[in-house]
Parts: C-alpha cells; structure tokens; sequence
C-alpha cells in the first residue's frame, strides 16, 4: 500500500439549475514515501480542492484519502500546508510565526527549546538575521520562505504546497526552488505541489500529474520525470531527456486538456496511466506520438500536434515559461 | 511631516487663536449703555453684585480658570466643588460604565462574530436597542436602581456598548480565512484559536469600536449629570448656569473639551499599539 492512497474521490456542488456540478469525480492516484509530486493544469480545474481534501480542510463528496494506513478526516500536524497567500500572522515576527506552530506540534517544550527549533528552520531557509522582523517588512520571496519554514517546522509526514512561488518574479522563483529541493531531498519529505510552473514541476519532482480541464476534471496522465534525481537549475536543459519531456506537458496543456472533457473522462476510479516520455525513442517527438506513453493515454490530440510548429518549444525555457497561468 | 511643515502648522493654529481671542475680545467689551433698572438693581444689592453684560470677555475666563486651576479640588459643600472633584466624579462613572460595557460587549461580540446564527437571532435586539438615546433610559434606571449616580453609570453602559459589541462581532468575522486555517491546520485549540489568532486580529477594529464608545460616553456623561444632578461636571455646567456664571460655564465646557480630546488620544495610542501592516 502506497503512503498516500486517494481512491474515487470526487467534488461535487450543486449546480445553479440544480444539477449536480461536479469539479472532479472518481480520482484514484497514489503518493509512495518520500516521493516529490507536482500538479499541474489549468485553472478552475480542481487542483487546490484536491489539496485542500488531503490536507482535511476541506470534505470530499465522496472517496477517501489513506495517509499512512489512516482515513484523513480533518487537518492535522502530520500534513503541513504553504499556503498560495502564506498566511503569515502580520502581528507576529518571523520567529514568532514559526514558533507558534513549533508550540502547536510540541506543547510541552520551553522556550528555549522552541527557539532553538524555530531557529534551526528559519538558518535553513536562508532568513538568518530576520527572526525578529515582521511579515510587512519582508519582500514576497521572503514571506514565502517564512511560510515554507514554518510547514517544515513541525515536521510534518507530507508537505502540501499549493502554488507557492506564484507570485515571485523568476529570480527569487529560482533562488528558493533550489531551496526547496535541497531541504526536500535532505529530509526525504513527501511533498505533493500544485504548479502552473512547467520547469518548476520538471525541476523538483519524480512524478508530474496532469489534470485536464475542468468541469468533471480527471488526472489524465502521470509523467514520470526520468531524469537523473541530482538535478541543477543552470544545466538540467541540458539533459536531451528535459524537452522531451517539457514537450510532452507543455503539449498536454496546450491540446490535449480540453479534449478530455469534451470526449468525457473514460478514466475514472482507475490510477491514471504513467508515461514516461523522458525515454522515449529520439526524433519520434514532434511527428507521430503513438508509442510515447507507456500504458497509452494520448489518443487525444494527435492530429492537431502534427500542425504545430516545432520551433515553437525548441529554445528558451522563458517562451513558455507561464503557459498555464491564465488566472482571470 | 517634515519639521518645517510641523512649525508652519503650529504658527497658523496660533494666529489663529489670536483671531479667535481678539474678535471674542472685542464683542464682548462692556457697553457704556446705562439702564435705570440696572442702577437700582445694583443699588439694591450693594457692592457686592457684580453685573454680568453679556458674555465674558476673554480676561475674564482667564481669571476664572486660573482661579480653577490653582485650586481644583475645593470642596465648600455640595454646590460648590472644585473642577477637579466634579471631573474625578464624571471620569469615575465614565470609567465604571464603560469598563462593565467593555466586559460584556468583547465577549458577547465574540461570540456572535464567530456564529452566524447566534448573530441572526441577536440582529433584531440590537438594531432596536442601538438607536434608542441613553438618557431615555434614564426614569428606568432611576426606578430599578434608586440611586441617581448608578444611574448615571448604567447610562454610559448603555451607551458604550453598541459601537463595541458591532465592532467586535464584525472584526471577529471578518478574520481572514487562511489564518483559521493555519490554526487549524496546526491543530490549534479553541480558546488558544481565539486569543492568540482572532483576538490579535480583530483588535484594530475592537479598539475602534471602543474608540468611538469612549467618545460617545464621554458626550452623554455630560447630559447625564445635567439631569441627575449632585456632582460631576455636567452638574457644575448646569449649577453654574443657575448661578448665572457664564466665565465658569464656558471655562468647563473648555475643561469638558480637553479631558474628552485626553481620553480619545490614550485609546487612540492603544489602537496604534495592537494595529499590524498587513
């Protein structure tokens, strides 16, 4: 059994002409221990529903989610949240932030105890000398290191991130992207990341979940990122596996989300397929995509990818660096 | 502000209070009309009366309120107290009424910020209640509580607890989403939930209601002692005004003034103090 297992979830609301509008229905997928999973799909799609359901803040319709062998019925210190907005208490400094969720995970430590652990966290961030400022003080980059330090603090069993870096600019995107990859890989954190980032998703995970359109959003393809897990920020592009596999989800983002809506979800209450177009064979990319996926998932979009101009993903990351962030 | 805009401030605000003492000045200079009726008045009272024309000139009150200031708390029986006695008494029912106000409406305003239904029901109460005047309730609080100065202490109760109750239950409700979320998130207990997340939250908007009360008090304390009597300084207005005394009329009104900018700006600190940057 997988340390995380999600089985028939759905999120359904009542619909303004009374019908049910489900956002979701019958998701099934599994997180194994210590894995680093980013999702990713266009807004509206369900994503941050599903994260809130596994973190317990919000019920599901119908479904479970099985962390560790237990039902999540709520929200709990085994799951540690970073929120999109980083919810830091403005009243409170950095240290304080961080110390009241060390208080709220370990009641019976002193002070000195607590201080010790908040200070560990906020030097393994990168805030040392910002303990005693406030949140109003910090630049964006910051506040959000604060909110990463203060989810890791209580040493939770899974990290859930729900598009953390948002709203930096790309510089400060990058500076604590590696931040996190480093602090993640050193404490085998399993994490589970909603990004509208490509080469963020590319970067930090071991597996990318591609959620097509909603209403009725499904979880269509797991593409496992099959490169070497000692990735570096400067020089993963280039790694002939990189734009095999940008392509593949810039692909799904750009075509084949839509489709699976409109041809309805075949896929429901069964694990998404798992490809793994790292691997696939060289040149076969940009001409017919049969065979690229491994349980074969793509039957939708083929005909339309044939049309697009290559030299549209070749080059630069930053071309289509914000594909998806078509937020209203 | 820079200093330079500090000092020309300063300079305006002088000159003018120098234009607003020398126009008083000059329309209050004593007339050299000569009544008949005056003249046998003062006849009649010997040397004792002096007349009042009219309003006092500025010299006047000057020397009244320095005669107050060097002496405040007199006490020559009871209808003739110094300034600062009737003041302690007003500032003591003032204090005593809207600390009980603060007692009920913080709590009562936590609750029904927190629970949308307990703030329906109680909707209808309070939106009858709010506007009626404090001094109406003042033949019931006389009957019930037969003592004029309890009285004088429930109608500033009465008065200060709307603008805190409203404040409080609307600052609690409006705490932001993703802060109780953290909470709960963090398993965070109820009461450790409303002290150290809503309440630090809320408490701008807590401290506004209890600014505005505290004005409000302050206004209605006035008009209380004028109708219950006795002491405090809405008393010494109107006792002064029997005595035909307008330098002390106008000296407590300018008291009256001072005491009530005094209390605003210390609430006015505490606000600063409990008001984060978001």
């Amino acid at each position: 059994m997988a340390f995380l297992e999600v089985k028939d979830l759905s999120k359904i609301y009542p619909g303004s002409d009374g019908r049910p509008a489900p956002v979701f229905e019958e998701l099934t997928f599994s997180i194994e221990k210590g894995e680093f999973v980013c999702i990713i799909g266009h807004s509206g799609c369900g994503k941050t529903t599903i994260l809130n359901i596994i973190a317990g803040l919000d019920t599901a319709s119908a479904g479970a989610v099985i962390m560790d062998r237990l039902e999540v019925t709520g929200p709990s210190l085994e799951r540690g949240v970073v929120f999109q907005g980083h919810a830091l208490m403005p009243w409170l400094s950095v240290m304080s932030n961080i110390a009241f969720a060390v208080k709220s995970r370990w009641p019976e430590w002193d002070r000195v105890q607590v201080e010790l652990h908040c200070q560990k966290v906020i030097d393994m961030v990168g805030l040392t000398g910002a303990e005693h400022k406030k949140p109003a003080e910090l630049s964006g980059g910051m506040k959000q290191r604060v909110g990463i330090a203060r989810a890791f603090a209580i040493e939770p069993k899974m990290l859930l991130l729900d598009e953390p870096f948002g709203a930096l600019d790309a510089l400060t995107r990058g500076v604590i992207q590696d931040e996190l990859l480093r602090i993640c890989a050193a404490a085998h954190q399993t994490v589970f990341m909603i990004t509208h980032d490509v080469d963020e998703a590319i970067l930090l995970s071991e597996k990318i979940f591609l959620m097509s359109n909603g209403p009725s959003a499904v979880i269509a393809e797991v593409v496992e990122n099959t490169l070497p897990r000692e990735r570096d920020r400067h020089t993963i592009h280039h790694d002939p596996q990189y734009y095999k596999i940008r392509n593949h989800v810039v692909d799904f983002l750009i075509h084949r989300s839509k489709l699976f809506q409109s041809e309805g979800t075949g896929e429901r209450g069964k694990p998404p397929p798992l490809v793994r177009p790292g691997l696939a064979p060289e040149r076969r990319y940009g001409y017919r995509r049969q065979g690229d996926a491994v349980a074969g998932a793509t039957r939708a979009g083929q005909g339309q990818f044939e049309q697009e101009p290559q030299s549209a993903y070749s080059g630069r990351p930053s071309d289509l660096h914000s594909l998806t962030e078509e937020e209203p | 502000m820079t200093k330079k805009d500090f000092w020309g401030a300063a300079a305006l605000s002088l000159l003018f209070f120098l234009i607003l003492l020398a126009s008083w000045h000059f329309s209050t200079l004593p007339t050299e009309r000569i009544s008949a009726a005056n003249d046998e008045y003062a006849r009649l009272m010997g040397q004792g009366a002096k007349k009042t024309e009219g309003l006092p000139t500025p010299a006047q009150i000057g020397e009244t309120a320095w005669k107050h200031v060097t002496d405040p708390f007199y006490d020559h029986g009871s209808n003739d107290k110094g300034i600062g006695i009737q003041l302690a008494y007003s500032l003591a029912r003032v204090g005593a009424g809207y600390l009980l106000a603060v007692l009920v409406a913080v709590p009562l305003g936590f609750v029904i910020g927190m629970s949308p239904l307990i703030s329906r029901a109680l909707n209808p109460f309070i939106q009858v209640l709010k506007p009626i005047s404090p001094l109406a309730w003042m033949p019931i609080a006389l009957y019930t509580i037969k003592d004029s100065s309890l009285s004088g202490v429930f109608v500033i109760f009465i008065c200060s607890i709307w603008p805190m109750l409203i404040n409080t239950a609307y600052g609690v409700a409006s705490v932001r989403r993703e802060w109780l979320d953290v909470a709960r998130t963090l398993e965070v207990r109820p009461v450790r939930k409303a002290l150290q997340i809503i309440l630090p939250a809320a408490a701008p908007t807590i401290l506004t209601g209890m600014r505005i009360s505290m004005g409000i008090a302050w206004l209605v304390i006035v008009a209380a002692e004028m109708l219950v009597g006795g002491t405090g300084v809405g008393y010494f207005v109107w006792n002064e005004w029997n005595n035909l005394n307008l330098a002390n009329v106008i000296f407590a009104i300018l008291t009256i003034g001072l005491v009530g900018m005094i209390l605003d700006f210390i609430i006015g600190r505490l606000q600063r103090l409990v008001t984060y940057v978001e």
